[in-house]
């Protein structure tokens, strides 16, 4: 690091416009990545309970907890005055599109394996928050970087 | 992984110090290192940063391999075959341990020891696919791993080693959380930065440290998996 610091010329080493806007954005991440704990473990509560008489009190609390935390994130991030909103919707785009094919698989493994009404209702749920929370963090994380007129 | 490692590989994404830009007062024009018209990297003569080569955010080309892979597994899944469900399972866990711990251990060291323009260039090539590798072989195995469990019987609640199953779903649900909340973005902002006319190496630098460190946890978890793995089809 320092051999290739040497190599430098003089006057770099200044932060640039996307660092200095950095502390006017809303905590996107931080809320995106609580989202995804969330829809995670409430799979996990549901999942460890296969076989038997399932008791989904928690992971729909966990759910509901997640679905108003992507809510507040939209809101946050429609908010956000400067910001490259073309990047972030054509990454989001994307992203969109690779997630709703895997979401897709991981609901096919579930029909096709006759997972019970309430529990396929609570995977389908839980699966339409993972394919809208992730593609919202990807397109997030690359716009903030982006200069706001960035195409 | 080593701090060593961990700089090592850091410092191969980025190159410059900190708060740098790649092409400082000098668009990239898209042209390959060492191309006419590129400018020439610190230490060889000239008196800017190197030129990041052009490349594909998503290599489209590999696109088609990607989809026979994720059909293989539906077909896999869909059919109920003990021995396709495992091949997908084992060969795609055993990919993604090992390629988590050879970018951590082995490729960050030697990427570190390379000279900047080839750092840079390296990065380049390295990244995209980068973007299609870990997410198919992460649904490889977890798509092959559950309905294999299903299967067997491994995730009924009475199953006698049910305790580790449960285990294995925090260890695996912590990875997830890792590699979507952290390694893939920090992968694809790395490849919008590289894309600007004028890439911040100090941003580069500190988005390939959260890369090479999620990368190298994860790793660390995978053999945790292994290991729980390797004890339920012993049992």
């Amino acid at each position: 690091m320092t051999a290739t610091a040497d190599l430098l010329p003089p006057g770099f080493g200044e932060p640039d416009a996307e660092d200095l806007r950095q502390a006017d954005f809303p905590p996107v991440m931080p809320i995106a990545v609580t989202t995804l704990i969330l829809v995670v473990a409430g799979g996990i509560v549901v999942a460890t309970q296969y076989g038997r008489p399932p008791k989904l009190t928690v992971p729909v609390i966990l759910l509901g907890l997640a679905a108003v935390l992507l809510l507040v994130n939209a809101v946050l991030v429609v908010r956000i005055e400067e910001f490259a909103r073309r990047v972030f919707h054509r990454v989001l785009g994307w992203a969109l599109l690779a997630y709703v094919v895997i979401a897709g698989i991981l609901e096919y493994v579930f029909i096709y394996d006759h997972t019970p009404g309430r529990e396929l209702t609570l995977f389908s749920a839980m699966l339409v928050l993972f394919a809208l929370d992730v593609p919202l963090m990807l397109s997030y994380s690359v716009a903030r970087w982006q200069p706001p007129d960035a195409t | 992984m080593t701090d060593t490692a961990i700089d090592s590989a850091i410092d191969a994404a980025t190159g410059p110090g900190p708060g740098t830009t790649l092409d400082e007062g000098q668009p990239h024009d898209g042209t390959g290192v060492g191309e006419p018209g590129a400018t020439p990297p610190p230490g060889a003569g000239g008196h800017g940063p190197p030129p990041v080569p052009n490349f594909n955010i998503v290599p489209v080309r590999a696109l088609p391999v990607v989809a026979i892979v994720l059909i293989g597994l539906i077909v896999a899944i869909a059919s109920n075959n003990l021995w396709a469900l495992t091949f997908f399972h084992v060969a795609g866990g055993g990919l993604w341990t090992s390629l988590d711990l050879f970018l951590g251990l082995v490729l960050g060291p030697i990427m570190g020891s390379l000279s900047i323009p080839a750092r840079i260039e390296f990065t380049s090539k390295f990244m995209p696919k980068m973007l299609l590798i870990m997410p198919t072989l992460v649904a490889m195995t977890l798509g092959a791993g559950f309905q294999l469990a299903r299967h067997v019987g491994n995730l009924e609640a009475s199953y006698p080693h049910h305790n580790w199953v449960v285990a294995s779903y925090v260890i695996v649900g912590a990875m997830a959380v890792i590699a979507l909340g952290l390694l893939e973005p920090a992968n694809l902002a790395v490849l919008f930065e590289l894309k600007k006319p004028r890439p911040n190496g100090a941003r580069i630098q500190r988005l390939m440290k959260v890369f090479i460190y999620t990368a190298g946890i994860t790793g660390l978890l995978q053999i945790l998996t292994i290991l729980i793995m390797t004890f339920l089809a012993s049992r």
